[in-house]
């Protein structure tokens, strides 16, 4: 195998593939994080996620209905959580490790019938310049729509989380729910849209894998990454720009540990698999040893029960 | 008209009531659920919940997979209660079987009295040292404990994997991803001829007074309850915050790996990748339904064993997969928590008369 600049071309196109669904997920409970909630779900919405996505996509034959259908699916399931938590005043921890367990059992079942039939080709766009640019080309072109939407997303989160009004509100939310509210700002309501959205991207981030990514249906598909997207949030320091960096990263290692086997590298491939998890560790060790660090972007009521009395 | 009030004080009737009030639902929404995909759901609830216990061989399989999760419920307890949120018990199960399975296999081909004694000790070891690194973190550079224990969760299950596939590999295992089968000596005694129950269970109950001991008669219980109900509190009293943090995941990690070793050295014999149906997880709600007391735990280990067992007979008879347990149990998590909403709200049904509302 040669190390030739389009092969290196083509190694980024494949690590990007590989981070968009830590992305999406990511950026989704970024949002919801941002509003002072933690939900451990992710794991649970983005295989609901996945499982629905494929479902329709057989049922229907129509990607789009697939690619929308799969995250209201995450919205559904996150319904689940934004009422126990919002509305019940359930512990945030608890109740997320509940709907991931509950997701992974549920998409099993749902998706009993679906194992072993084969996915459909996703469209990708500007397949010719792909081909005709060496080193750009597959780096830019070539990705399926998601791909650029995923890219864009980290973008579109930070302006909206710092240019604008619904953002500082979102931001308020989650530092001060207390003066938030005070200010006539419904603390619970904005907290459920963030949790609906957040279960929207993770939702759409499962249809990811299960449509394009690997275009067909394997239980338990998401393999942990629901859980890598949740560390991302933290080792990118709840900053949008930085789970797009954090998530090349970990696609990275990602790719890297095919190669590697492929080409008889001889370090055992589970130490290159546990490499993303370890770093995740070593990243929170640093951030949180500075508390200043950490304290700028981290929404000071994260995981707490906000009450109003009535 | 309905007036809902928070409550100062729940009544401790309520509190243990509710558990039973989130079994019931969970059976009611999996009969929906049964309903839904088709099935006759008095019949597959009969097959989930009945048959699986209608005979010796059922009910000692049930204490079976019921004496991991009651293990690791007990040890979690203590972290919970003292606001400790240490989620990765599987990782913790899977270090202790991988330390305690490496001296089982020291000894493959030896037999003496020691060697049992010796395995469960380094299982207890290996998961108290896995949960320290949390510990140590949390403790000492302020890292976020819930995402760290997580995490080691998928690095210990790597780990694992590199062992039975590499260097503990069975050489005449034909490239099976498993170890070699431990000597008789590595073995938990099993309690009766034809069944799997085994010695292990006496490990759990032993956790169980000895945690109950701790917790209700020892001013170390007495600190754990007061950090976890008020951290300034505790601060303020001069409990020595970061020990007791030490503390609790110790005794966490150490009936984690308990548990792991007990299955290792009971049904399996061997290490190989699927030591644990993920009882680590499911043993957090274990501790909620059981209310983190020792004797609920007990109950609450029997009632979700039960939805392993039932997932497992429901697929022979039914063709169900499997995984409607873990539908069952996140179900009776969601229940759960839900109604602990009436220990904090009282729900009062007014009746008001007509003239009073014409006012």
């Amino acid at each position: 195998m040669s190390l030739d600049i389009s092969f290196i071309g083509i190694l980024i196109g494949s690590i990007m593939a590989s981070s968009v669904p830590l992305i999406l997920a990511a950026s989704g409970e970024l949002i919801t994080e941002r509003s002072g909630v933690l939900n451990l779900g992710v794991e649970g919405m983005m295989i609901i996620g996945a499982i629905s996505g494929f479902a329709l996509m057989v049922i229907t034959d129509n990607l789009f209905i697939a690619i929308v259908g799969s995250m209201l699916s995450g919205v559904i399931i996150s319904l689940i959580f934004g009422f126990l938590t919002q509305s019940l005043l359930t512990n945030h921890v608890a109740t997320g490790l509940a709907l991931t367990i509950f997701g992974i059992g549920l998409s099993a079942m749902l998706g009993k019938n679906f194992v072993g039939i084969p996915g459909k080709e996703f469209p990708i766009l500007f397949s010719s310049l792909k081909e005709s640019i060496p080193f750009f080309g597959p780096i830019l072109f070539g990705h399926s729509i998601v791909l650029y939407f995923a890219f864009a997303l980290p973008f579109l989160t930070n302006y909206f989380l710092k240019k604008t009004k619904l953002g500082l509100v979102v931001r308020a939310v989650g530092d001060s729910p207390v003066s938030a509210s005070n200010q006539g700002i419904n603390v619970i309501l904005v907290r459920y849209c963030c949790i609906l959205y957040g279960g929207a991207m993770c939702g759409l981030a499962g249809a990811y894998l299960s449509l394009i990514y690997t275009p067909q249906w394997i239980e338990n598909m998401t393999a942990g990454r629901g859980w890598i997207a949740l560390a991302l949030v933290v080792f990118a320091t709840w900053s949008p720009i930085k789970v797009l960096i954090g998530a090349l990263i970990f696609g990275g290692i990602t790719i890297l540990q095919l190669h590697m086997q492929a080409i008889g590298f001889r370090i055992p491939v589970q130490f290159l698999s546990a490499l993303p998890y370890l770093m995740t560790i070593i990243v929170l060790v640093v951030i949180s040893r500075d508390s200043r660090k950490i304290k700028l972007n981290t929404p000071t009521s994260l995981g707490r029960i906000f009450y109003k009395e009535k | 008209m309905i007036k809902i009030e928070k409550r100062d004080d729940a009544p401790m009737a309520l509190y243990f009531f509710t558990p039973f009030i989130a079994i019931i639902l969970t059976i009611l929404g999996g009969g929906i659920i049964f309903y839904i995909l088709g099935f006759n759901p008095i019949e597959a609830l009969k097959f989930y919940f009945i048959t699986p216990i209608s005979n010796l061989y059922g009910l000692s399989e049930l204490l079976l997979k019921a004496t991991p999760l009651c293990l690791i419920a007990i040890g979690l307890s203590f972290c919970f209660k003292s606001n400790n949120w240490n989620i990765g018990a599987e990782g913790q199960l899977t270090f202790g079987a991988i330390v305690g399975g490496g001296v089982a296999l020291l000894f493959y081909n030896q037999e003496g009295f020691y060697i049992l004694p010796l395995v469960i000790l380094a299982g207890a070891i290996g998961g108290m040292i896995f949960a320290l690194i949390p510990a140590i973190l949390k403790t000492y550079f302020n890292t976020n404990e819930i995402l760290v224990s997580l995490m080691l969760v998928y690095v210990s299950k790597l780990l694992l994997d590199y062992l039975v596939v590499g260097p503990w590999s069975n050489p005449e295992g034909f490239n099976f991803p498993e170890t070699r089968q431990f000597s008789d000596s590595s073995r938990m005694p099993l309690l009766f001829e034809g069944l799997r129950i085994h010695a292990g269970i006496f490990l759990a109950l032993a956790a169980v007074m000895l945690s109950w001991f701790t917790l209700y008669k020892t001013y170390l219980g007495f600190q754990i309850k007061v950090s976890g109900l008020s951290l300034k509190t505790a601060k303020y009293a001069g409990f020595k915050g970061k020990t007791m943090i030490l503390f609790v995941f110790m005794i966490s990690g150490a009936c984690a790996g308990l548990a792991g070793v007990g299955e290792i050295t009971g049904p399996i014999g061997q290490l190989h990748r699927m030591i644990s149906p993920d009882y680590g997880f499911t043993a957090i709600i274990v501790a909620f339904l059981g209310r983190l007391n020792p004797f609920g735990i007990i109950f609450a280990s029997l009632v979700v064993a039960l939805t392993y067992l039932g997932a497992e007979t429901a697929q022979i008879f039914l063709q169900i997969p499997k995984y409607t347990g873990q539908v069952f149990q996140g179900m009776i998590l969601f229940f759960l928590l839900a109604s602990d909403y009436l220990l904090f709200f009282k729900v009062k049904i007014l009746n008001l008369k007509k003239n009073e509302l014409r006012h």
